[in-house]
């Protein structure tokens, strides 16, 4: 990877990596006993890490220019193999946050391993580690086929990459050790922040520098999405994490905003994680591979211009949905639920001109796991967000509100559209990216298939019927007008659920898991058949045959 | 102060904000349906498909 860099990129990379290093041990000595000291340590052990890497790779001779003819995919290529892992491991927090409520014992009596602090890891390790992983490979790979051209630098990929996980695992690791800001899906504090905003701009003028270079004259609908989902989050992750740290050697900051406006902006922020990162990537993932694979193009490219803007325009006035029946004012309620209802329209428009494009290739989503991975999660796309349109209508929202249903809502879309549309996507590249005719093996893709509709399916009805039941337990009065059940019934009436969905999320990682074996695989296969490849070219032929000393 | 900031914001929302998301969706169903862009797009949905993996030079 490193001798496919220019000596002057080498360079760079090790000034950066100095930089940051330099910044680890400055957090690392003057944070003393507070945890951003943690960080420090952490950030200067990465920056050490990959100085090792790119040293043991810095005397190799420069890459040819024939380079400059080809795509470039090494970034792709450890993109999604981070992506995977940090689905195991997002995936399996999961199972054990899961587990946590059914069983509050598995905490082991340890502080880490509270239900408040393992949650965050999982929320972060599957949206972020993994999801944003996935967006940041498939957008360099759809990015350069779409326009045609090579990405302008091979620096700028690696350090967004790479930046990225460097704040992942920051999010992570401080979460165990306590360090959040409460917001949900914006849990990591002002230090990570800034870091993620400097990474997010370098991506998108990666974006916008290979898009000058374009070949193409007009820029396919696959990279508006996965434009709007890089400049919309900047937005967002800036304005929602304005705050003022106690101290600039302090892990600890304060929001900006208070009481209502602090909700608003919260949630205006959340919605939106749903909206710009949790869909319009993955619709530009979805516009791109599903086409592809299916050997068809998109059934109507005029209806997935205006879902676009529909998409992109709704979106940004539907969060406050999220804060129906609370000191916001009623108006602004009625505008969230009013914008997340004609929602409904650009976002079918969306999941049928997916399933138009099939149209003609259903034996092949018959034959071909891996295209009935997008098919279904086109499906569930659909299904979800009718889901979320119905539940913002504030008298829906009376009963979903605070529930398991909730829950169970974001599971369908995020196992059901999101991870769906990713595996299907990575069964795809995977084999493109590494130069192989399929996968590993076929038939694994399609054992993950089974194990990961299982596993939503399971999950989804659990949570289901779970969450109907506690809000009808919560509001319901007996005669004398008191509420006739207390929390603890209603605790005691969602366990056996609170099981099934433990069920249904180890299915989940299971399938994941076994994603992992068939990429790893295929990876291999691809490195043996090259080390095949390179002995021919080195060995005279005479000689393949001949007993090795000492055999 | 804040009535008039309340007030104020209302009365853009119900206006301006109602007339500017019509316009602006009339516009993307006239840029999508415009007879000339057809072309440019039946290229663009049908050139993912080409399978020739190298950057045009």
């Amino acid at each position: 990877m490193v001798s496919q860099l220019t000596i002057s990129e080498r360079q760079y990379a090790l000034a950066t990596l100095l930089l940051l290093g330099l910044g680890g041990l400055a957090m690392a000595a003057m944070g003393r006993g507070d945890p951003i000291a943690v960080h420090g340590y952490i950030v200067l052990i990465f920056a050490i890490g990959l100085s090792f890497v790119v040293m043991a790779g810095y005397y190799a001779p420069e890459p040819d220019k024939t380079r400059l003819s080809r795509y470039y995919d090494d970034p792709t290529k450890v993109g999604i193999v981070l992506s995977i892992a940090w689905a195991v491991v997002g995936m399996f927090v999961g199972v054990w946050v899961a587990a946590l409520l059914a069983w509050p014992d598995l905490t082991f009596d340890q502080a880490w391993s509270s239900f408040g602090r393992l949650r965050p890891v999982h929320t972060s390790g599957v949206i972020f580690g993994f999801g944003g992983n996935a967006l940041i490979a498939t957008s360099f790979h759809v990015l350069q086929r779409t326009t045609r051209a090579r990405m302008p630098g091979q620096f700028a990929p690696w350090f967004v990459l790479l930046g990225y996980n460097l704040f992942c695992v920051v999010a992570a690791s401080g979460y165990l050790i306590g360090v959040t800001q409460s917001k949900e899906y914006a849990e990591p504090e002002w230090y990570a922040d800034i870091w993620l905003v400097v990474v997010w701009v370098s991506y998108f003028l990666i974006y916008l520098r290979t898009l000058a270079r374009r070949k193409e004259p007009h820029i396919y609908v696959a990279n508006w999405y996965y434009m709007a989902f890089i400049l919309v989050v900047a937005v967002l992750h800036i304005v929602n994490n304005l705050a003022v740290p106690i101290a600039w050697n302090a892990a600890k900051s304060y929001s900006l905003f208070s009481g209502v406006q602090d909700a608003m902006t919260q949630w205006w922020y959340g919605h939106n994680a749903v909206a710009f990162f949790l869909t319009a990537g993955f619709l530009g993932m979805m516009y791109y591979y599903l086409p592809k694979r299916a050997g068809r193009p998109i059934f109507s490219y005029r209806l997935s211009i205006i879902s676009f803007w529909g998409i992109t325009f709704l979106y940004m006035w539907a969060g406050s949905h999220h804060l129906h029946y609370t000191a916001l004012p009623q108006w602004v309620q009625t505008l969230g639920m009013t914008f997340s209802i004609v929602l409904l329209v650009p976002s079918w428009a969306s999941a049928g001109n997916a399933l138009a494009t099939l149209n003609g290739a259903w034996h092949k989503v018959r034959d071909d796991a891996t295209l009935r991975f997008m098919m279904v999660a086109a499906v569930f796309y659909g299904l979800s967000t009718f889901e979320g349109s119905f539940m913002a209508i504030r008298p829906v929202n009376a009963l979903s509100h605070y529930t398991d249903w909730t829950v169970g809502h974001v599971h369908a879309g995020a196992l059901g559209w999101v991870a769906m549309i990713t595996f299907g996507s990575f069964y795809a590249l995977v084999p493109w990216m590494w130069k192989r005719e399929t996968m590993y093996s076929p038939k694994l893709i399609e054992v993950h298939f089974w194990l990961a509709l299982a596993g939503t399916i399971v999950y989804v009805f659990a949570m289901w019927n779970s969450g109907i039941i506690q809000g009808l337990m919560w509001r319901t009065y007996n005669e004398s007008g008191s509420l006739t059940y207390s929390f603890i019934d209603s605790l005691v009436a969602m366990h056996p659920y609170y099981i099934a969905r433990a069920f249904g999320g180890l299915l989940f990682l299971l399938g994941a898991l076994v994603a992992a074996y068939n990429v790893w695989m295929t990876i291999r296969q691809s490195r043996m058949d090259a080390i095949d490849a390179g002995e021919d070219a080195d060995i005279p032929l005479f000689a393949r045959d001949a007993v090795q000393a000492g055999e | 102060m804040m009535d008039v900031d309340h007030d104020t914001l209302v009365a853009l929302s119900k206006s301006w904000g109602l007339f500017y998301l019509i316009a602006f969706s009339a516009a993307v169903v006239i840029y999508a349906l415009w007879p000339s862009n057809r072309k440019r797009f039946t290229h663009a949905k049908m050139s993912i498909l080409d399978n020739d993996d190298k950057p045009l030079e």
